[in-house]
C-alpha cells in the first residue's frame, strides 16, 4: 500500500531537529558548549513530540478533525526517538558509557531518576505500536497501557524543572501546557460519566 | 568499550581529537602564546576567545549563556567609580582608573570551573586583588571583604527580572581576598574586558565555583560578619558561602565530581580546588568542607 503524502511530509518535518543538530555542529553554529545544547536540544524536542501527541484527541474531538488520528503514532515514535537519542548522548559524552555511573546518577539525582522513569514508561508504548500487535492486544488493553504516556509527560516536565538551575521559566511554560491538557482528559470523563448519568 | 577505568581522560579527549580532525570536522584555532608563570598547566589549551565572549551566566544581562553577549553590546563602563569602605582607614569612592593607576598589569592563565558542570582555561589580565586593597589600610578587626555588582536596571535589564536578589552580592574571607592568587581582572586575551565578561573588572577566585567571580564590581566593603552572596540567598542548601571546587561534594541536584572542558567531547574528572590545592588547601586546614560547602 502506497504511503500517503502527508505522511512523507510529516515524517520529513519531524526529522529537521536532528537535521539542524547535525548540520550546527560541522557549522558551528551551537555555541561555545555544543554538547550541552544538543542533548537539551533533544530533550526539548522528544516533551514537544510528547505534548504533540496528547493534542491529537482534543484537536480531533473539539476541532472535529477526525483524520489527525492517523499522525498520532508517528508523532509518538518521534518523542521516543528524540528522548533515545538524548539519553544516549548523555551516557556516552557525559559518563563516558559507564553503566555503573548510570546506576549512580539514576539512584542519587532525583531529575534523573523521573528522566529515566519516563522513558522506560516510553519503551513499551514504542514496542506495542505496530498494528501486528495493537491487534493481539486488543483495543481496551492498548489504550489503558498508552494512558502510560499521560504519567510520562509529567515525569518529563519534572525533569526539566528540576533540572533548571534557577530560571523555571521554560519547564513552567511546558508544565502549563500539559495541565492544559491534562485537563482536557479530566473535562471530557467527567463530560462522559455525566452523560452516562442522564441516560 | 573504552571505560574511564582502563585509558586516562586526556589520552582520550585527544584521541577523539585526532578522530574529529581526521573526520575534518573544524576545530576552532588553537591559540598557544607562551604561558607565564601562573599557567595552570602547559598542556592545557586555552579556551578560544569566542567561546569565552559567547558563553557567559550574567543573569544581569540574561538567563541563557547567549544573551549577556547580545544585551550587553551597549553596556557602558566609563566612567566606573568604586565605593571601598567598612573597617578600613582610607574608605572612599574612588574612579576605575585611579584604582589601577599605581599598579602595572599582568596576564593569568587561570582554570575557570562553573557550579553548572562545564570549565574554560581563560588568559586574564590584571592586577592581584591583594596589591589594590593595600592601600586602603584595611582595619585588624575585619574578617571578610564583601563585593557588590552595579544595581541600574536600566543599564542591566535583566535585573528587572527577580531570578536572583539585586544587586549581585560575593564575599570572600579575608585570607580568601589576600591570597596570591586572587585576581582582579580587567582584560582577557590582551584586550579590554568585554560587557558579558563583567566589564570593566571583575573577580577571578579560580579554585572556586565560578559564580564567585563576581562581575562589573562596583562596591567593596571590609567587614567582620560574613557576606550575603547572591547564590547562597537564592537556594542557601545549593550554594554555600565557600563554594570551593570539591569533586566530593555534590551538588543537591547534581554531580561535581567530572565537567566538561569546553571544546572537549567527554567529561573530566574535577580536581579538589579546580587544580589549585597545592596553593590554597591550607586555608581549610582544620575546616569540615562538607559543612562548610
Amino acid at each position: 500500500m502506497a504511503i500517503k503524502k502527508s505522511k512523507i511530509a510529516l515524517f520529513t518535518i519531524s526529522l529537521l531537529p536532528v537535521a539542524w543538530l547535525v548540520y550546527g555542529v560541522f557549522a558551528n553554529k551551537l555555541g561555545a558548549n555544543p554538547i550541552e545544547y544538543i542533548i537539551r536540544d533533544l530533550g526539548e524536542w522528544g516533551l514537544r513530540f510528547l505534548l504533540l501527541t496528547l493534542c491529537i484527541t482534543p484537536l480531533r474531538v473539539m476541532g472535529q478533525w477526525p483524520s489527525l488520528a492517523q499522525y498520532r503514532r508517528m508523532l509518538g515514535l518521534f518523542a521516543f526517538f528524540y528522548v533515545f537519542l538524548h539519553l544516549t548522548i548523555f551516557i556516552v559524552v557525559d559518563l563516558s558509557g559507564s553503566m555503573s555511573a548510570l546506576w549512580h546518577e539514576i539512584v542519587k539525582r532525583k531529575f534523573i531518576t523521573v528522566g529515566m522513569l519516563a522513558f522506560i514508561i516510553l519503551i513499551p508504548l514504542a514496542i506495542t505500536s505496530v498494528n501486528k500487535i495493537i491487534k493481539r492486544m486488543g483495543a481496551a488493553r492498548w489504550k489503558t497501557l498508552h494512558k502510560g504516556v499521560y504519567v510520562a509527560s509529567i515525569l518529563a516536565v519534572l525533569h526539566f524543572y528540576w533540572m533548571a538551575k534557577a530560571d523555571k521559566t521554560e519547564p513552567l511554560i511546558y508544565a502549563a501546557i500539559l495541565a492544559v491538557l491534562l485537563g482536557y482528559r479530566v473535562y471530557a470523563a467527567w463530560a462522559k460519566s455525566r452523560k452516562k448519568k442522564t441516560v | 568499550m573504552i571505560t574511564k577505568d582502563t585509558i586516562t581522560p586526556k589520552e582520550i579527549y585527544l584521541k577523539r581529537r585526532e578522530l574529529m580532525q581526521a573526520a575534518g570536522v573544524g576545530i576552532a584555532a588553537s591559540m598557544l602564546p607562551t604561558l607565564p608563570a601562573y599557567a595552570a598547566d602547559d598542556a592545557e589549551k586555552l579556551t578560544p576567545k569566542e567561546s569565552i565572549t559567547t558563553y557567559n551566566n550574567f543573569y544581569e544581562f540574561g538567563t541563557a549563556k547567549d544573551e549577556p553577549a547580545i544585551n550587553a553590546k551597549n553596556f557602558v563602563t566609563k566612567p566606573w567609580e568604586i565605593d571601598v569602605g567598612g573597617l578600613c582607614e582610607r574608605p572612599q569612592k574612588i574612579s576605575f582608573d585611579e584604582f589601577f593607576a599605581p599598579f602595572k598589569k599582568e596576564e593569568r592563565v587561570y582554570r575557570l570551573r562553573c557550579v553548572e558542570g562545564w570549565s574554560m582555561v581563560i588568559p586574564w589580565t590584571g592586577v592581584n586583588l591583594y596589591d589594590l586593597l593595600s592601600r586602603f589600610k584595611i582595619t585588624g578587626d575585619a574578617k571578610y571583604v564583601a563585593f557588590e555588582t552595579l544595581h541600574d536596571p536600566e543599564r542591566m535589564p535583566g535585573q528587572k527580572s527577580n531570578v536572583l536578589q539585586w544587586p549581585y552580592r560575593e564575599g570572600l574571607r579575608i585570607d580568601e581576598a589576600m591570597h596570591p592568587l586572587t585576581f582582579m581582572a580587567t582584560g582577557l586575551y590582551g584586550e579590554d574586558l568585554p560587557p558579558q565578561n563583567g566589564a570593566p573588572m571583575r573577580l577571578v577566585v579560580p579554585w572556586k565555583y565560578g559564580f564567585k567571580s563576581i562581575k562589573s564590581i562596583t562596591k567593596i566593603t571590609f567587614t567582620d560578619k560574613q557576606p550575603e552572596t547572591s547564590w547562597n540567598l537564592s537556594n542557601p542548601q545549593e550554594y554555600g558561602f565557600y563554594s570551593n571546587v570539591n569533586p566530593n561534594i555534590d551538588h543537591p541536584r547534581w554531580s561535581q565530581a567530572t565537567e566538561r572542558r569546553l571544546g572537549e567531547i567527554f567529561k573530566r574528572d574535577t580536581e579538589m580546588f579546580n587544580g589549585y590545592g597545592d596553593q590554597v588547601a591550607s586555608l581549610y586546614k582544620d575546616m569540615d568542607l562538607a559543612k562548610n560547602f
